[in-house]
Order: structure tokens, then C-alpha cells, then sequence
């Protein structure tokens, strides 16, 4: 084997309270596509932020061709033959895609642009990576695909030598990502190294031929991935041991299934987002969505609400056939819903905890019927106490709170219309161990009351916890659903993950 | 071999299409006008129209810059008239000759212009309100150097507003209108055939992924504002060589006229899709219809206006149309 | 223990005071009120008069901008609005009828209501930006204004219309009286319903307030009616008071006051949080800047210099970028804002 092109040994990196990478080693070598590989807050993103020098390492050192190099930011990580393509493409989709492969570079005599020159070379880099589309095409009118496809190619002749992608697939559909992973081989052919960061299994084993794998910034290993199993790359992710295929208990169902489900789900999916699925939720049921990132949990979560419309299936809440057009739809009918992002989806920050608390309430009642001051200020203070929102001041902006208080808050907003079905997206991410442990006991302690619980977690420890029922994702596809009996363990989950072992 | 993406026949792309339906109108127009009066139809009227609208289509074509770039000047036609005033002081009043005023007179319109894109850019102020404070400020300063109106009686001034350079036919046009397609043709130049004007459209169109492609966002975004400033004073100075006088009053609403014959020549409001030369049908549009309206006699003025309303509402639901059709975005 | 500067009243208050104290310095008798011929009468009451048009623009403003919004289109409003009142008017045999007077004045609201309504249907249903939504009703608007008038100045003798813009009520101006009734009704529809919470979860998360289920196209059309309605007030008070509608330059360049006075007030032009009580500030001190300059002397079109410099420093003080430039705040510092931090109980209306 010929000596690696970029070499990264011992990268450490720390924000304030985090070490994001402790002594992470990787290798690309000319002529390879690696996958990176990690679950969330493994490091990948850091990794990569530093290999393109927005981050700079507190430790550690960037070889690239053996010599030691400092990169100070994207240019410059360009300038020596970095190149980086992102999830969301950032290209302008108002100019043409020849133009796209050039801006900023454009080839110019005496200083005007050469528009033929332009042209023709885009043309001919097109061509030799085989990507069939029309230079003088504008790029908004392409495809995600083709956009992605451009991007790379502005990407590899800006400079060739490392190309990282990062989660180029997420968006891409299965005939889409064939043809990305066609440029991609093209390239490795050509002797360009390929850094592939995605959450996809199947992809990785696909195109990958060695893959870095992290877990909570440490490097766990690099591995040919010809020599490793799919339930050892899960273990390596997730820091848990498999024991090979153990034979799974799935029980029959559970006793409170008997009542009629607040809500079923048949053939329920959405282009792009997850396929179609069936799913019921009973009364007092919690139902956990597990899968690794990118799987299609939150999707899901979404279609049952109406955040997003689904493009086929039906669903029935308690017995009747609802049109899940929009959000208003899912919640006259008794649905609540915490969204993923609490910041950006889910609180008003400008509002007081006491308006976003009964902001859900309010808007159902619409704007001419207000809750009188008494009501709201007994409602407030009863959820505020129950709920142990702290610091207890329904005045206070909702901004200064901390995150697991805001998550109470956003619950608080849903627990007073008293739903039905409460689909709970993340709740526990990003929160303190106690909030944490009030937010589970909560829904177990809904539940009890009969309410109905889609709960979506990375966590799996978490999710078998609470959850009655067990919902396995992967790949943006529902692939298992276990009852979860004494016997199923984290690495149970996984191994299904692993292996798409559908019971 | 793969096939992917959009390989169409027919290269009418749509953000031509905007400029087309801007044309087809003028030439129907135009038809129209000739029709009905015999006159209209002679190549004067055309002239006239460049002559007539001069000042506004230079004013136009640097609001075509900052538009293109995703923002608004609402500044321009208070700059036009500020730099019509300071022309008429320093020439009137403080007898400084015309060599030093213009060149002067243009480097303040390009001032403004930068610090106006200066604090959009780096303090993140909405260019509405900043170049709101940029009207506010040139409108106000007109007044401080005079409260009535000021006569140009500079022989320069006085001889450019009466030069007339005759055409083939009987026609005459005057220098005003070359300035006119001088800054056009370079306005032209520069947003297709220069790194800035390429600039112009990627930060137009995602000024993030301009970034991260390694253009000088910062240089270009305030760039746009220079060349709105700057053309706006050139604008007011035209203005000056057409009144012969300026004065505070002068060019109010002109901001107006200019987006409205952006837009309508077929310029995204929300930036990276247009062209200069749709400004310049834009303007020609706005000035046939006071042409028709002149000719026609009966129909009053403010139809002017309610005209250009219909048509800015015709034309930006006509972009939120193209616009939303428009796959993968 | 909440100190005084940081309520977010304070700056505009103090901004208000420290004119009127100028003023005085300058004008010794120019906080004095005194009744004569059984009207209020002094500088005070002048400001409190002529800012009354821009006070009701400003509140209806201050609503579209909770939203997230702008409305350009107010000063148009502002001139169709007094054309059509001046226009029915001078059209009967008896321009002092109370009735007649009551319909004109009801058709020019009705119309100002049903541009509003245009313009928040553009802007909720359509899709397209408020700026360019409501920019196409200011170029044309004062069009439709002087079809009205047919380009020229409508003058109406009309003493029950006179009263709107230029009588007295109990010694009060009648302006004054309808401005705070206005104000006071604002007040009470978005403090005592729900309205003003809703419309500040749609300006301060509009994706939140969709999935929590807030009607928010109704709410924003909603915002949008009642603005041009304000603007439809105003136009009759500033037709009122000169007895003329004006196609041309009444309410001309009002969008930005009203704008101006909104900012000031300290409702952020993003959206969200809002203060009426701010905004009536807002406009006071540029009311007041404006009455300021014409009792100095000073050529009154140079209030444009002061208003520009007061935008600018304003929209400084309140850009994160500028501060952050400025006056580098050390990294980690809590980022409680003292301007914007206040309890609901601080946004009480104040007529």
C-alpha cells in the first residue's frame, strides 16, 4: 500500500465542559473510500471540522503527504487539497452549473470571463466523472442528486487529493445514492481518497473498503470493512458487546392491548422521509421508536402529528379516519406533540414559561377566548409544581431557562390539554441526569393514567425503560416491532438494527 | 452512462421568461400606441423615452445591483436629489468649477452607498432600515444646504441641457441618453463578465454557500451598495443637466420607480435572478405608459401609478409562480 | 430588585423627557397648558394633536410587526382614505349632514379595511414577503387616492367632519380622544384575549406556532385589517383637519414614522415580543422632535437629519452584531438582555 495522503495522530479537541476528541487517529490513503463512523456526539463532525481547519486541534497533528501542516480554515484546507461537500448543498441554485464549478475561479483574460472556456471545461469534468447533465443547466433546476454530483465536482477540481463527504445520502433516493456512489468509485479509481460520513449501514458496507470508527471522541478502531461484521461496527458505535445472534423473546402482546388503539397507522409513509408503515398505540401503551440517527424515527413521530403530511396511508385516531394535513387536525383529535428541536420547533422564547405553557390550550380555544386570569394562573402554578419547573416564576422569559426545564415546559403546554396520544420527539436529549429521570418517570406515570406515548429516543437504555412496545427503524424503514419483555436487552435492539432481523 | 437531471430541448429558462413577458407587453404597448396615434410610432418617441427617463433608468440599473445581491436601497432617490443639490451649491454658491464638483459629487453618492452596505453587512442591520436612515439622512442634509429651490446657471450645465446630437431622420437624442447607455453597457459588462458580477448573483442566491465557496461576501454585498450610491448620484446629476435646478423635493418616489421597473423587468425581489437589460425594458415599460397616457390626454396622471402597481403585482405573482414550481429547493 | 433602566419603557421615556426638558430650556412657557375659548391649549396639547394620526398608524403597525411583518402601504391608505371621506362629502347638498358625514366616514374605513385585508391576504395565503406584499399598494395606492380626488384637492366645509381632525370635545382635542379610545381598545383586545400572546408566538416562532396549532394566517390577516384601518383614521383626521384631501402627499412617508415610532418604542422589527405603550412613545418623541424643530426655527425639513440619526443609533443599540462589535462583551457572560426582559405585567397599556 502506497503512504497515506492525510494522516491525523492524536487530535484532541475540548469546548468548555466537553472533550469533543481525545487522541483520535486517521488514515486516508490515495485510492480509498473511508467511512467514518460513529453515533452522535461520537466526534465526527468535530473530526471532520478540524480536518477542514474551522476547528484547530488542541493536540495532535494534521500529516498531509507525511509533512506536519497547520490548517487555518476551509480555503485554506482547499488550498492544500481538502475539499468538503456537505449534507445540504451549498452551491447557488441560480446559476448554472458550469458557473457553480467555477465561481470564484473563473477562468478570465485580462479580466473578463472566458464563458466558453467555462463551458467546455465543465463540460469535459462532466463528463469524465460520468455525471450526465446540462452545463448550462440552471442547478436549482437539477435534482438533489445532480446538485450533490456538482458539488463534488467543483469539490475535486478545486483540488483532488482528499474529498470529505458528509452525509451526502441523507437526502438522496435509493437510485440516487447508486449513482453518487458511482462518482464516488470513479474517483477512488482515479486515485482520490474518499472520507464517507453516514448513518446508512447498508451504504457504508456498500462503498466503503475501511472505515475509523469513534465513539464519545475516542478513536475505537480502523478496520477493513470486509473483515467486519455488521453487529461488531454496532458494537464498536455504541460501546456494547453483541452476543451473536441470540434468538429473540418477542411475546404476544401485552394485556392492555384488549381497549381500542387511540391511534393506527396503515401504510402511513412520505417520499424521502420514510416509507410507508403500520403502527398502533392503545391506550396507556408506551411505544418507543429505536433506531440509529438518521433512521426515519423522527420522521415518523412527525407524520403521526401532521407536523409533516404523509403521502400515503390512512390513519384512525380512536376509531375514526383522520386527514393528518396539519398539526390542527391531529390536535383536535387529542394528540400533543414535543418536537425534536425544542428551540426552533417547540418554545416561543420571547414568551413567559406561564404563555408558552398555555399557549397550546389558548390556540385551541382561539384568540377571542381567553383563559380567564384565575384559570391560567391555577393551571400555571399547578404544572409549574407538578412538574417541578424551576426557577417556579411563570413571568420568567422562557429563554433563561435551562434545556430540561424548558423540556418541562414544553410537556407542561401538552399535559394541560390533556391529550390522548403524546408523541414525545428527544425529550430527554440534551438535559441533566434528574430532569432526565422526571421526564421518564412522568410518561410512565401518564401512561398509568391511560394516556397513549410514542416516545422517540436515541437512547435505547431509555426506551426500554418506559416504552411497553418496541419499534425498530433503520434506514428510514420500520423493520421490527418487539414487545418488550424482561429478556429484551439494549443489544437485542441493536442486533435487530444490525442484522434487519425482522421478527 | 447515467441520466440524470434536466437536458431540455428548449433553452427558455425561467428566469427568462419574466423579461419576456416584459418585452411582449412593451412591443404590444408600443403596437398598441401606434395605432392609435400616428405619431407615437416614430423613432423619436423612442429616444425621447431614454431622454425622459434617463436619470431613472442609471438609478434603476444600480438598484439592480443591490437587489441582485438579495437587498433594497430605498435610499437612491434621495441621493439623486442630494447630489443634484450639492452640484447646484458648490457650483452656484461656492463657484467651484465643474472639473472638482462632479468628481466630488459622485465620490459622496459612492460614500453613502458604502456605509450604508457597511452597516448591513457587519452590523447585520436590515438593508430596508438602513438605507431607510440613508434616505432620511440625504433628504434631510438637501434641505440643510437649502431650503428652496436652486437654479443652475453654470454654462457647462446650461449647454449640456440644450446639446442635442442629431440621427439619421430627423431624430435627436442628447448626451444625457449616451451617459445612459454608457452605464448600461457597463453595468452589463460588470454583472456577466466580472468576478464582482458573478458575485453579485451567488451572494444573491445563497450568500452562505458563497462563502464557503471562497467569494469575498463582504466585499461584494457592500460593493452593491457603492454602486447603487454611486449610481444614484450620476442619477442626480443627469437630473440636474435635465431640470437645470435642483432641489430637495426633487426625485421623491424615485426609490419606488426604480424596484417597481426592477421587478417588472423580471428581477427576483429576494435577490440572484434578473438582468440589467430587464431594468432597462423595466424602465421603458414605466415610461411608455406616461408616454401613452400623454398622448391619450383624457386618462389622467395617477393611472401612471395604479399602472405600476398592476403591473408589480402582475409580475411578482408571475415570480412566485416560476418560483415555486422550480424543483429541488 | 428590578432596576429602573431596565424596563423596557425606560429608554423611549427618557428619550421623550429629555426633549420636553430641552424644549423648556429653550421655550420657558412650553409645558404649560391653558384653556382658552374652551379648548386646551399649548405646545403639549399640540403634540398630543398633530401626533395623533401617527400614534394610530404606529399602534396598527406595531401589530403587523409582532407578526414578523411590515406594512408599507399605511401612507398610501392614509390619502385614499381622506380622498374617499372628502370625495362623499363634497358630493352632498348639505356637507354639514351628521348622517351623510357618518356614511362617508364609514365607507372610507370599509375600504381602508377591505386594503388591509388585500394586503394580509397577499402576505398569509399567497406567500409573498410582507415588504413586497404591501409595496405594491404603496405605489399604487396614492394613484387610487388621487382618482379619487381626480388630482385635485378636494376642500369640504363640513363642521361635523372638521370635528374629527380639528374640534374639541370637553375642552379635549377630538383627535386626542379618538386616538386614546383606539389605543385603549388595542390595549384592551391584545392584553385582555389572547390576541397579543398569540401574535407574539408568530412573530417569535412561527414553525412553534404551527405546531402547536395557532391559526396563524386568520391572526396575521387580522393584524394587517386593523393597521390599514388605524391608517384609514388617520387619513380622515389629517383630511379633517386642513378640511382637504390631499391625494398627493397626505400621510406621505407615514410607513416610515409609524415604522420609526415602533422601533423606538423597543418592538424589535423581527417580530415578537411587543410593547404598545413603547410604540406610543415612539411616536411621541417623534412628534415631539418634529414640534421641536419648528419652534426652534430651524428649517423643518432638517428633521429628516435628526430622524436619520436616530434610526441609525437605535438600530444599533438593538443589533446583536453591532454590540457584540462594539462593546465586546466577555465570552460566557450570561446573555440576559436588559431591554428585553420584562414580565407581562410591564406591557399594560398605557391610553
Amino acid at each position: 500500500m502506497p503512504g497515506a495522503v492525510l494522516e491525523m495522530a492524536g487530535v484532541s479537541k475540548g469546548f468548555p465542559g466537553v472533550r469533543a476528541l481525545e487522541g483520535v487517529d486517521l488514515r486516508l490513503y490515495p485510492g480509498e473510500i473511508h467511512a467514518l463512523m460513529g453515533e452522535n456526539g461520537a466526534g465526527k463532525s468535530t473530526l471532520i471540522k478540524v480536518l477542514t481547519g474551522v476547528h484547530q486541534p488542541d493536540a495532535g497533528e494534521v500529516r498531509l503527504g507525511g509533512t506536519p501542516v497547520s490548517v487555518t480554515g476551509p480555503q485554506h484546507a482547499q488550498a492544500l487539497g481538502i475539499s468538503t461537500v456537505y449534507q445540504e448543498v451549498n452551491l447557488c441554485p441560480n446559476l448554472t452549473v458550469a458557473e457553480n464549478v467555477f465561481i470564484g475561479r473563473e477562468p478570465a483574460r485580462a479580466g473578463m470571463i472566458r464563458w466558453r472556456e467555462i463551458r467546455r471545461r465543465a463540460g469535459e469534468l462532466l463528463t469524465r466523472l460520468h455525471v450526465d447533465v446540462d452545463p448550462g443547466a440552471l442547478l436549482g433546476s437539477c435534482s438533489l442528486a445532480v446538485q450533490q454530483l456538482v458539488a463534488i465536482v467543483r469539490a475535486v477540481d478545486v483540488s483532488a487529493k482528499v474529498l470529505v463527504l458528509d452525509e451526502p445520502t441523507s437526502s438522496l433516493d435509493r437510485d440516487e445514492v447508486e449513482q453518487l456512489f458511482a462518482v464516488m468509485r470513479r474517483l477512488r479509481d482515479d486515485g482520490v481518497a474518499v472520507l464517507f460520513v453516514s448513518h446508512f449501514l447498508d451504504q457504508v458496507y456498500d462503498v466503503s473498503d475501511r472505515m475509523t470508527v469513534l465513539r464519545n471522541g475516542r478513536l475505537v478502531g480502523e478496520f477493513r470493512t470486509a473483515e467486519l461484521s455488521r453487529a461488531d461496527l454496532v458494537g464498536h458505535m455504541t460501546g456494547r458487546a453483541l452476543s451473536t445472534l441470540e434468538q429473540l423473546h418477542v411475546t404476544g402482546e401485552s394485556a392492555r392491548v384488549q381497549a381500542e388503539p387511540v391511534l393506527r397507522a396503515r401504510g402511513v409513509g412520505r417520499k424521502g422521509a420514510i416509507e410507508p408503515f403500520d403502527l398502533e398505540i392503545h391506550p396507556g401503551e408506551v411505544v418507543g421508536l429505536a433506531g440509529l440517527l438518521g433512521s426515519g424515527r423522527t420522521e415518523a413521530a412527525r407524520l403521526m402529528f401532521g407536523a409533516d403530511a404523509p403521502d400515503s396511508g390512512t390513519v384512525t385516531l380512536s376509531g375514526d379516519p383522520v386527514a393528518l394535513r396539519s398539526p390542527r387536525a391531529a390536535i383536535g383529535r387529542g394528540v400533543a406533540f414535543c418536537p425534536e428541536n425544542r428551540k426552533s420547533e417547540g418554545l416561543v422564547e420571547d414568551l413567559t414559561v406561564g404563555e408558552n405553557i398555555v399557549l397550546a390550550l389558548q390556540a385551541a380555544a382561539g384568540w377571542l377566548r381567553p383563559l380567564s386570569q384565575s384559570r391560567r394562573q391555577e393551571l400555571v402554578g399547578r404544572y409549574i409544581e407538578a412538574l417541578r419547573i424551576s426557577p417556579a416564576d411563570p413571568d420568567m422569559p422562557a429563554r433563561n431557562l435551562s434545556g430540561g426545564n424548558q423540556q418541562k415546559v414544553l410537556l407542561a403546554r401538552w399535559l394541560i390539554t390533556r391529550p390522548k396520544l403524546l408523541i414525545l420527539d428527544e425529550p430527554t436529549r440534551g438535559i441533566d441526569v434528574g430532569a432526565k429521570a422526571e421526564i421518564q418517570k412522568l410518561v410512565v406515570s401518564l401512561a398509568g393514567d391511560g394516556v397513549a406515548v410514542l416516545f422517540v429516543s436515541a437512547e435505547l437504555e431509555e426506551v426500554l425503560r418506559i416504552s411497553h412496545k418496541i419499534e425498530v427503524l433503520r434506514d428510514r424503514r420500520l423493520i421490527a416491532e418487539v414487545a418488550n419483555t424482561a429478556e429484551i436487552t439494549p443489544e437485542g435492539v441493536l442486533e435487530i438494527i444490525a442484522n434487519g432481523t425482522t421478527s | 452512462m447515467t441520466v440524470l437531471g434536466t437536458r431540455t430541448g428548449v433553452r427558455i429558462r425561467r428566469d427568462h421568461v419574466a423579461v419576456l413577458v416584459t418585452l411582449g407587453l412593451l412591443v404590444a404597448m408600443f403596437t398598441a400606441g401606434s395605432i392609435a396615434y400616428p405619431a407615437f410610432g416614430s423613432g423619436q418617441v423612442v429616444i425621447d423615452l431614454f431622454i425622459d427617463n434617463g436619470f431613472l433608468l442609471v438609478i434603476a440599473i444600480g438598484m439592480t445591483f443591490v437587489i441582485l445581491t438579495g437587498g433594497i436601497d430605498l435610499s437612491v432617490g434621495a441621493v439623486a436629489a442630494l447630489s443634484a443639490m450639492l452640484c447646484a451649491f458648490l457650483l452656484e454658491r461656492w463657484h467651484w468649477p465643474v472639473a472638482v464638483v462632479l468628481p466630488l459629487v459622485l465620490l459622496v453618492g459612492a460614500g453613502i452607498g458604502f456605509a450604508m452596505g457597511y452597516v448591513i453587512h457587519h452590523f447585520e442591520i436590515q438593508p430596508f432600515i438602513a438605507t431607510l436612515a440613508g434616505m432620511f439622512l440625504a433628504r434631510g442634509l438637501c434641505f440643510v444646504i437649502s431650503v428652496n429651490q436652486i437654479s443652475i446657471k453654470n454654462p457647462f450645465f446650461t449647454e449640456w441641457a440644450q446639446t442635442r446630437i442629431p440621427l439619421p431622420g430627423d431624430m435627436n437624442l442628447t448626451p444625457t441618453v449616451l451617459i445612459a447607455l454608457a452605464v448600461l453597457a457597463a453595468a452589463f459588462w460588470t454583472l456577466h463578465y466580472t468576478r464582482f458580477g458573478r458575485g453579485v448573483y451567488a451572494v444573491g442566491g445563497n450568500a452562505q454557500s458563497a462563502l464557503l465557496m471562497g467569494l469575498p461576501v463582504t466585499r461584494i454585498r457592500i460593493g452593491a451598495y457603492v454602486v447603487s450610491g454611486l449610481c444614484s448620484a450620476l442619477g442626480g446629476v443627469l437630473f440636474a443637466f435635465y431640470t437645470i435646478s435642483a432641489s430637495g423635493l426633487h426625485a421623491v418616489g424615485t426609490e419606488l420607480d426604480a424596484i417597481a421597473a426592477v421587478v417588472i423587468g423580471g428581477t427576483l425581489l429576494t435577490g440572484g435572478s434578473g438582468y440589467v437589460l430587464g431594468t432597462v425594458l423595466g424602465v421603458m415599460l414605466l415610461g411608455t405608459i406616461q408616454t401613452l397616457l400623454r398622448f391619450q390626454g383624457t386618462l389622467s396622471s395617477w393611472w401612471t401609478r395604479i399602472a405600476i402597481g398592476a403591473l408589480l403585482l402582475l409580475f411578482i405573482v408571475l415570480q412566485r409562480l416560476l418560483g415555486s414550481s422550480r424543483p429541488g429547493r | 430588585m428590578k432596576t429602573v433602566t431596565g424596563h423596557r419603557l425606560f429608554w423611549p421615556a427618557a428619550v421623550l423627557v429629555v426633549m420636553l426638558l430641552a424644549n423648556v430650556v429653550v421655550t420657558p412657557g412650553f409645558l404649560s397648558v391653558q384653556v382658552r375659548g374652551g379648548h386646551l391649549y399649548g405646545s403639549l396639547i399640540d403634540i398630543l394633536l398633530f401626533g395623533a394620526p401617527l400614534i394610530l398608524i404606529s399602534i396598527g403597525m406595531t401589530g403587523v410587526i409582532a407578526t414578523g411583518g411590515i406594512d408599507l402601504s399605511v401612507g398610501a391608505v392614509v390619502a385614499i382614505s381622506g380622498a374617499l371621506a372628502c370625495y362623499m362629502i363634497s358630493g352632498q347638498d348639505d356637507q354639514g349632514s351628521v348622517p351623510g358625514v357618518l356614511v362617508a366616514v364609514g365607507l372610507a374605513l370599509g375600504l381602508s379595511a377591505v386594503l388591509g385585508l388585500w394586503n394580509g391576504l397577499l402576505v398569509a395565503r399567497a406567500g409573498i414577503q410582507p415588504i413586497i406584499a404591501t409595496l405594491i399598494l404603496m405605489v399604487a395606492g396614492r394613484g387610487v387616492a388621487q382618482l379619487i380626488t381626480s388630482g385635485k384637492n378636494i376642500n369640504v366645509n363640513s363642521p361635523p367632519y372638521k370635528l374629527i381632525g380639528g374640534g374639541y370635545l370637553l375642552t379635549v382635542p377630538f383627535a386626542v380622544l379618538v386616538a386614546a379610545v383606539v389605543v385603549a381598545l388595542a390595549g384592551l383586545a391584545v392584553r385582555r384575549t389572547a390576541l397579543g400572546m398569540l401574535l407574539e408566538a408568530i412573530g417569535g416562532n412561527a414553525e412553534a406556532s404551527r405546531l402547536v396549532g395557532i391559526r396563524s394566517r386568520r391572526l396575521i390577516v387580522l393584524a394587517y385589517t386593523f393597521c390599514a384601518v388605524c391608517a384609514g383614521i388617520a387619513g380622515l383626521m389629517i383630511s379633517s383637519n386642513i378640511s382637504t384631501a390631499d391625494g398627493n402627499n397626505a400621510g406621505l412617508w407615514m410607513e416610515l414614522d409609524a415604522i420609526l415610532a415602533v422601533v423606538i418604542g423597543g418592538t424589535a422589527l423581527t417580530g415578537g415580543r411587543f410593547t404598545l405603550a413603547g410604540t406610543v412613545l415612539g411616536a411621541l418623541v417623534i412628534q415631539t422632535l418634529s414640534t421641536t424643530i419648528y419652534t426652534t426655527g430651524v428649517p423643518p425639513q432638517t428633521t429628516l437629519v435628526f430622524k436619520a440619526v436616530v434610526v441609525t443609533a437605535v438600530c444599533l443599540i438593538q443589533s446583536p452584531a453591532f454590540r457584540a462589535k462594539v462593546f465586546r462583551r466577555r465570552p460566557g457572560a450570561p446573555p440576559p438582555d436588559p431591554v428585553a426582559s420584562p414580565g407581562p405585567a410591564d406591557v399594560e397599556v398605557r391610553a
